[in-house]
């Protein structure tokens, strides 16, 4: 045979040699080979080549693969005995490996069972509706003129909703779920507030909450008609037969009860109290004009049933085309509707308008991002420790392999070994995990909402699973290392084994952990600080001593009057929304320079005393005076924003009052101009041009300002006087810092979790190097001996043996510090308004704390090594 | 009985074996059937339909002798047992009795 001609790639070769039966394989191959060779002569090597992959590929079928042998199922097996036999042997004789791996892999485990559980619990949401893989959510997005699009919202409009179900064929069935119907429902002495949705007639044809009384196809039909939860019920009757009962809604209406619902399921991405016919909102809603029109997709979800086969694509098709149809009928404006299947709608994209809590694709994959780090980080661990003792265990190798095991055997062993240490930690996870669970999940509000994190038998089945897959994974690398030992050559001598050789790998190892351990911590710190700034941010007006509280429907005049009378309260002023959380309200707003121009601004409607007691600024002209009240709005106080952005009166504040401008096409008299303040969250780049409209009857709160010493029993005598205003809702009151607080509390999760999971890595990363110094510095005690019999001091030797480790240390640190530095200067906070700045001594302070532990670990246990006694090693040889 | 009744292709294959007498192997029977029937014949197709006559007991194999051509491997030879013999018989009497039993008319209009 000639070997200068072409020959077909050998692994390919090798893999059909792999699993081809041996009674096909010669022939086989050597038909293969001779098509190679006439692809050769006819269509060049390089194609020759890809066939003949693509072939041997091809030829993967159940005829021609090799059938598992008997004898080797049953070698196996027998072996599998001795192999957990001598496993746990090993497991107890050396202490120190299997306690390090054991709560290494425990704690990271830990961290994957609560985001498997996470899963599981995600995964199981809206599964109780028969049909939940039929129905699907229209979701909208708003597009003015040119402007870049918004993001999807949840909601649609009742147009669409309307249209899809009197003229789309192909839907079985349009739930229509109309907010708000909430308020106090009182029959007879009692009145509770609950809230809900007004449903269309279909909402129990597509879904599949269960009715306990009431027939589910006409129970949201008729006008007046009202659906309670058994627990709604349960509070406002005594006898448990509710059917056909008269309730009445905030003392105007009255409703007729039509059904009771079994209690929504935990898993249900939607949660009411109760439910009215949506042909009630038909005929009670004033401006049906305005709710109608096609460009009002923020009040209703619309889910539509397909029958089963349905073609997803066709009824998205059958949508477009009704969106290009009613675009036509608007201007500068243009709605976009797209299917979402219900599965995706708590753990899918972050839509705008939920109707729930959702918890979003990101948060899920970071979480798992994250403890894949930590596992990562615990199975490097074991790797190295496993390879870091190999010297050990080498004996035992060699002599198995003289024996006459094959390297399957040898490699199935130790991963045997590992797997047995995986189940171990497991253990141990299960109960960090119980311990863990209720942390984690009080951790945001919305998280306590959403998980409940049970234990059950499917769960306990994936976490084993997860153990063996993380047991395999870890014990993969020295199980190829130890079968691919040479047997002669450890029988004869043990140091040439290549532990030795492998050492740069094992610190390349350590080098990762700690890389990844210096940018946790630094990362943590790094939020922190952000976390720290913003809460503390100056949003250019005071928040301090100011109570909020929410008047919920209460006559603001009634409740002011009864607090006034409270010797700790100072001042009282009303606003309909309180700035700075994150909530904003939107007008549209004229240029009066250019009546072409038109913009949304900002605004928060206040009374007299809401500019003293918040301490904003005006830069010219006054505040509002009480005069107004009652009247026609005429009045508004702008701020520097909408002067700059509408050029008014050239940006003076001076000249700018007395202009006139249009909001909302009232004519307004600019009346002051105020000091530009943060409308929205001090981190975000959003809401500029803030206006402050006028009026006392639009207020949702009341703005306490408070001096008190002893708080807990001023805040009784608020509750107090609450009760005797309003004795049905409870107080609900906050004070301003509580509630910016409340308005980064992502940002402080992603603290705490990030500062959990960085003490794990660095938890982990720490016993590895504490292992691995122990190890390398054992294999070493001879030659410190002779150093130190030849004369080394013990300062010497403890320099000398932790070199390499110190070496790595920096290279890790000088690794991880820029990384950390450059991705949150040039990437995460660029995207951040108004953020601290980044203070490299901070970082410098996290990787200090980092590398002093890592010093304690290697000092103490190479000043271990150098102080003993070396007459007491030399004598034994 | 099992194997007595069998496909348009698995015909095909029987009866390139019975024309190439002492020299089918699978490239061969590649080779022959694609001049014969004009359309493409995949070895992965023809090697899968071997096999299963080999198992339906129509055809026997023996493997050649060692060369130095096609990478040193061997050849394997098939040849038609009785059993795929009486096969193609029993399918071409059955075409001949249809044949048979369709009158002139019928297909001289073509």
């Amino acid at each position: 045979m000639k070997t200068s001609s072409p020959q077909p790639p050998k692994w390919a070769t090798r893999f059909l040699r792999w699993y081809c039966q041996p009674a096909l394989l010669e022939d086989l191959e050597g038909d293969l080979y001779e098509y190679f060779e006439r692809n050769v002569k006819d269509k060049g090597v390089g194609q020759a080549k890809f066939i003949y992959i693509l072939d041997i590929l091809k030829f993967f079928r159940p005829y021609t693969i090799r059938k598992p042998k008997f004898l080797n199922l049953l070698i196996h097996s027998i072996m599998l005995t001795s192999y957990v036999k001598t496993s746990t042997r090993s497991i107890a004789r050396n202490k120190l490996f299997s306690t390090i791996n054991i709560v290494g892999l425990s704690i990271s485990m830990s961290v994957g069972l609560i985001i498997i559980a996470m899963l599981f619990d995600l995964n199981s949401y809206d599964k109780f509706h028969e049909n939940h893989n039929r129905i699907y959510r229209v979701i909208s997005q708003y597009q003015t003129g040119n402007n870049e699009a918004y993001d999807f919202n949840a909601t649609t409009s009742l147009k669409a909703a309307k249209s899809i179900q009197e003229s789309f064929s192909e839907v079985e069935g349009v739930a229509v779920l109309q907010r708000t119907f909430s308020g106090d429902l009182s029959f007879g002495e009692k009145t509770i507030p609950l809230s809900g949705f007004w449903a269309s007639e279909a909402f129990f044809k597509v879904f599949s909450f269960q009715l306990l009384q009431g027939d589910p196809a006409t129970a949201l039909k008729n006008p007046f008609s009202l659906v309670l939860t058994e627990t709604s019920a349960r509070k406002l009757f005594d006898d448990s037969n509710v059917l056909g009962k008269t309730i009445v809604l905030n003392n105007e209406r009255a409703y007729t009860v039509t059904g009771v619902l079994k209690d929504i399921p935990v898993f249900s991405h939607m949660k009411f109290d109760m439910l009215g016919s949506l042909s009630t909102w038909e005929i009670i809603t004033v401006n049906a004009e305005q709710e109608m029109s096609w460009l009002n997709v923020w009040n209703s979800w619309a889910y539509v049933l397909l029958p089963a086969n349905a073609d997803v694509g066709v009824v998205q098709r059958r949508l477009d085309q009704l969106c290009i149809q009613e675009n036509r009928s608007v201007q500068n404006a243009s709605i976009k509707l797209e299917l979402q299947p219900l599965g995706d709608i708590i753990t899918g994209e972050n839509h705008s308008n939920q109707i729930g809590q959702v918890m979003g694709s990101t948060p899920v994959w970071m979480l798992g991002g994250l403890s894949f780090i930590v596992i990562l980080s615990a199975c490097l661990n074991y790797t190295n420790l496993s390879i870091a003792r190999s010297f050990r265990r080498s004996r035992e190798v060699g002599i198995r392999k003289t024996i006459g095991a094959l390297r399957g055997h040898i490699a199935s062993q130790f991963i045997t070994e590992s797997v047995i240490i995986a189940l171990m930690a497991l253990v141990f996870a299960l109960l960090l995990f119980l311990f863990i669970k209720p942390h984690f999940v009080s951790m945001e509000p919305s998280l306590q909402e959403l998980l409940v994190l049970e234990l059950s038998p499917k769960l306990i089945a994936s976490f084993i699973l997860f153990a063996l897959i993380v047991g395999i994974f870890a014990g993969v690398f020295p199980a190829m290392f130890f079968a691919k030992m040479n047997a002669i050559q450890i029988l004869k001598n043990v140091t040439t084994v290549p532990a030795f050789k492998g050492l740069t790998f094992r610190k390349l190892l350590i080098g990762f952990q700690y890389c990844i351990s210096i940018m946790s911590i630094c990362a943590t710190i790094v939020i922190y600080k952000q976390y720290r700034h913003f809460i503390a941010y100056d949003l250019g007006f005071t928040t301090e001593n100011i109570l909020n509280i929410s008047l919920q429907g209460n006559k603001a005049e009634l409740l002011k009057k009864v607090l006034l009378e409270l010797p700790e309260v100072k001042n009282i002023s009303q606003s309909t929304l309180i700035t700075s959380t994150g909530n904003a309200w939107i007008v549209n707003m004229k240029n009066p320079v250019d009546p072409h121009d038109s913009t949304t601004v900002f605004f928060n409607i206040v009374d007299e005393n809401y500019f003293p007691l918040h301490n904003h600024k005006l830069i010219s002209g006054r505040n509002f005076d009480g005069q107004l009240n009652g009247k026609e709005e005429s009045e508004v106080i702008v701020n520097q924003h909408v002067l700059n952005r509408f050029n008014i009166a050239g940006k003076d504040p001076h000249k700018a009052i007395d202009q006139i401008v249009y909001v909302d096409n009232k004519p307004l008299r600019i009346i002051g101009v105020m000091k530009d303040f943060e409308y929205g969250r001090a981190n975000n780049r959003g809401p500029k041009e803030v206006i402050m409209r006028y009026s006392k009857d639009a207020s949702n709160y009341l703005n306490v300002k408070i001096l008190a010493n002893d708080w807990p029993s001023t805040y009784s005598k608020i509750e107090a006087a609450w009760k005797r205003i309003d004795p049905v809702h409870q107080l609900q009151a906050k004070f301003y810092s509580e509630e910016i607080e409340e308005a980064f509390v992502g940002l402080k999760a992603s603290v705490k979790v990030g500062g959990f999971l960085a003490i794990l890595v660095i938890c982990i990363a720490s016993i590895g190097l504490l292992g691995m110094v122990v190890f390398t510095t054992e294999t070493r005690l001879k030659e410190i001996s002779i150093r130190k019999v030849l004369g080394a001091s013990e300062r010497r030797l403890t320099y000398h043996l932790s070199k390499g480790f110190l070496g790595m240390l920096m290279a890790a640190a000088a690794i991880a510090l820029p990384i950390t530095y450059l991705f949150f200067e040039n990437v995460m906070l660029p995207n951040i308004a108004n953020h601290a700045p980044l203070n490299i001594t901070e970082l410098l302070l996290g990787v200090f704390a980092v590398m002093l532990l890592a010093l304690l670990m290697i000092g103490s246990q190479t000043l271990k090594a150098a102080r003993t006694n070396p007459a007491d090693i030399l004598k034994v040889e | 009985m099992k194997g007595t009744n069998i496909g348009e292709f698995e015909e095909l294959v029987l009866l390139t074996i019975a024309a190439l007498v002492n020299d089918a192997y699978s490239v061969a029977i590649c080779d022959e059937l694609e001049k014969n029937t004009g359309r493409a014949a995949k070895l992965g197709v023809v090697h899968a339909v071997l096999n299963r006559l080999e198992e339906k007991g129509l055809v026997k194999s023996k493997l050649g002798e060692a060369t130095s051509m096609r990478g040193g491997k061997r050849k394997r030879f098939y040849s038609i047992t009785n059993g795929g013999k009486a096969a193609l018989i029993k399918s071409k009497e059955l075409r001949d009795e249809l044949w048979s039993k369709i009158p002139n008319l019928v297909l001289k209009r073509i």
